[in-house]
């Protein structure tokens, strides 16, 4: 059991470690969400005529309406650009061929390449955050934003991971995985827009119980399907 | 032997046929107009048992894809994929009643409520199951990769529905049946639920063998290939 | 995953032994049924033109593929029961140097130690990295090697667990000159007390005069088998022509 944790942190690790050295993916990610929040941000302005129909605090309320949309938006873009990037990695030199010709369980290689993504992802979302608050003006530093952030990380990385692992050795992976991804994460982008919604509304932790609670059990049932299904995923 | 079982299979097409157009007659005919909803609500007849229907065919997907992945047998992804195609077919039949559905009942022809919205996401669910097939470079490999989606979709179904159910705080909760469903209601639906699944049956066995026919002759072109 | 009580060990003399060994893709069939012994300290060359099932012969001896039809027997146990422990025992070196670019020698030679549960890691990684020459660059990132130094590494990866078998795919595929005597020599004195090695080659000549068995693949079974030392290199032209139909 240690060992394979050890294992399940080692291949963590590199992971960590590779893109620490290039930052390729976190920069081209970081750019990707930035630039979906601007697109966002131009396609839900309102203009100046619209403008002049509102009220000032009516406009702020508009906005709060908006922003967890983009936010999540942004961030489940980003995490489908990185989760196309963790198996193809792999596969550039050969590496997953090496790593099933390891003597470990399929389970560690899951597990490792979930965490490294997951932690990939929630330092990506450690960046996009502030400058979030910045461009709509609103604080995400909320105990329970920060909890769903990381409910809902998990989730998309445990279902992104699986998917990534799959489309590697299919034609176009690219254009495959988000369309294999969106559709089974729906919960929890409901879940994310709505519960972030909420608490920036001013609501109370026991207002998002419900979206909390659906997205625990998201992450516990997918943790526990892809463990079981993640072997014939990545076999050749 | 072969032309034995053609006239036994053709029992079934004469029964799904005879049971359509009884309830053809039931749901035009017979049936008396709701009180609310109007005629409109007549739709019901056919939405109900499609609903139901769509759904059961992904748990048999689902099934299939488990014992796919265990055995490696061909016949099952061979029934998995029948029934994801019958499936995705019926959820869009699904949609389309719906929105019928809608239309008189909110004015518009999509309304993004609970059990629309649903329906939607299984349906592109199922969409992706059938599309990693061309993706995939052999054709044992889709059949696996389909079998992940096939065992994951499942899984997502239920959340997916309670999570939309959830989200959509905007439309109540339609009681078709206030005082309860009339006999002849009761009757009808029932009839168009065995009517129906008999139908999906048929599909389901024709889908098969179609597909048992083009292995053969995708097997019988790569012996004269050589 | 593996079951200790029920090892389906066979106790014969041979380090690998394939029976029978179909692999089919769809209704395509790579391999016809193949059947091959080979004992300790054996070092087996494979020929054949592309397509004839070299690559797939190896991905099944390597645990990668499951044959469709046949057994396979690797140091006495049932590759379809004990692939766990079959994995321990075997290194495998392929065309794809297996390597992280990022990491530095060191650094992978020590990930893929950890994966093989190897003790004493440091000081194995260290031993491996200077045999095959590299300690002066052992923390240098790997994409800065050129490619003779990666194959180099790569056999070193490959030796991290001190496997008892050896599976080599081309492994002088893209190597200049020097590399590939480099490489032929690492395999016939690093470490090779009676290692068993099975290699697929293109070029006739260094695959003879490394090994010292030779089979010729063609359409999915074994053409010929035959010893190195009975065999000239124009002898083994004239076979390689005559099974295969194309000029090596």
């Amino acid at each position: 059991m240690s060992k394979s944790i050890g294992q399940i942190l080692a291949i963590m690790r590199k992971d960590l470690i590779s893109e620490s050295r290039t930052r390729d993916v976190a920069v081209s990610v970081l750019v990707f969400a930035l630039l979906v929040i601007v697109v966002f941000s131009f396609a839900f302005e309102p203009g100046a005529e619209v403008t002049k129909m509102f009220t000032n605090p009516q406009l702020e309320q508009i906005k709060l309406l908006v922003a967890p949309g983009v936010l999540w938006v942004s961030i489940v873009f980003a995490g489908v650009l990185s989760f196309n990037r963790s198996f193809a990695q792999e596969k550039e030199k050969g590496c997953l061929d090496a790593l099933k010709l390891c003597p470990i369980d399929k389970e560690v290689i899951y597990m490792g390449k979930m965490l490294g993504s997951l932690v990939f992802l929630l330092i990506v979302e450690i960046i996009i955050f502030p400058l979030f608050s910045v461009l709509f003006n609103v604080s995400l530093l909320d105990p329970a934003i920060v909890l769903i952030a990381v409910l809902a990380t998990i989730g998309f990385v445990c279902v992104g991971i699986l998917f990534s692992a799959l489309s590697v050795y299919t034609k176009a992976r690219e254009i495959l995985l988000p369309i294999l991804f969106f559709p089974i994460v729906t919960p929890l982008i409901i879940a994310a827009v709505r519960g972030t919604g909420s608490i920036l509304q001013g609501g109370s932790f026991g207002s998002i119980s419900n979206w909390l609670g659906i997205m625990v059990a998201f992450d516990v049932i997918f943790i526990i399907v892809s463990l079981f299904i993640f072997e014939y995923a990545i076999e050749e | 032997m072969k032309e034995r079982i053609m006239q036994k299979s053709s029992i079934l097409p004469v029964t799904s046929v005879a049971l359509l157009l009884v309830s053809v007659y039931l749901i035009l005919g017979y049936v008396p107009t709701e009180s609310t909803m109007g005629w409109v609500q007549r739709v019901f007849y056919f939405h109900v048992p499609i609903a139901w229907l769509s759904y059961l065919a992904f748990f048999i997907v689902f099934v299939c894809s488990i014992f796919y992945l265990s055995t490696r047998e061909r016949k099952w992804d061979i029934i998995a994929r029948s029934a994801a195609e019958v499936g995705v077919v019926f959820t869009a039949l699904v949609l389309v009643t719906g929105s019928i559905w809608a239309k008189s009942s909110w004015g518009t022809w999509w309304e993004w409520n609970e059990r629309l919205t649903s329906e939607l996401v299984l349906w592109l669910v199922y969409i992706a199951y059938l599309m990693v097939r061309s993706f995939a470079t052999e054709e044992d490999r889709g059949a696996r990769s389909a079998a992940v989606i096939g065992i994951a979709g499942f899984f997502s179904v239920p959340i997916s529905a309670l999570s939309i159910r959830l989200w959509d705080t905007v439309h109540p909760q339609v009681d078709i049946f206030k005082g309860g469903l009339a006999p002849e209601m009761l009757f009808t639906l029932l009839f168009c639920i065995v009517a129906f699944t008999v139908l999906f049956v048929q599909f389901l066995l024709m889908r098969i063998s179609m597909r048992n026919v083009e292995v053969e002759i995708a097997k019988l072109r790569y012996s004269f290939r050589r | 995953m593996e079951n200790k009580e029920d090892k389906s060990t066979s106790n014969s003399d041979f380090t690998i032994e394939a029976e029978g060994v179909t692999k089919s893709f769809g209704h395509h069939l790579v391999l016809r049924g193949i059947d091959l012994k080979l004992k300790r300290g054996e070092f087996l060359t494979i020929f054949g033109r592309n397509g004839a099932g070299k690559t797939t012969f190896l991905k099944i001896l390597a645990t990668l593929l499951r044959p469709s039809f046949g057994s396979v027997y690797m140091a006495g146990l049932d590759l379809s029961k004990n692939s766990m422990d079959i994995r321990r025992k075997i290194g495998v070196v392929s065309h794809q140097t297996f390597l992280y670019d990022e990491l530095t020698a060191y650094e992978n030679i020590k990930f893929y130690g950890k994966m093989y549960d190897v003790p004493k890691l440091d000081e194995r990684a260290r031993e491996l990295i200077a045999k095959v020459g590299l300690a002066s660059c052992i923390h240098e990132k790997v994409n800065t090697f050129s490619r003779g130094m990666q194959q180099r590494l790569t056999i070193a990866r490959a030796m991290v667990h001190n496997p008892s078998i050896l599976l080599l795919d081309e492994p002088e595929t893209g190597l200049d000159q020097y590399a590939s005597a480099m490489l032929q020599d690492l395999l016939t004195t690093f470490e090779a007390e009676k290692r068993t090695v099975v290699m697929t080659s293109h070029s006739l000549e260094r695959g003879l005069q490394m090994g010292n068995r030779v089979v010729i693949l063609s359409e999915g079974k074994i053409a010929c088998d035959v010893a190195s030392k009975d065999m000239s290199v124009s002898g083994l032209q004239e076979l390689y022509q005559r099974y295969t139909g194309e000029e090596q």
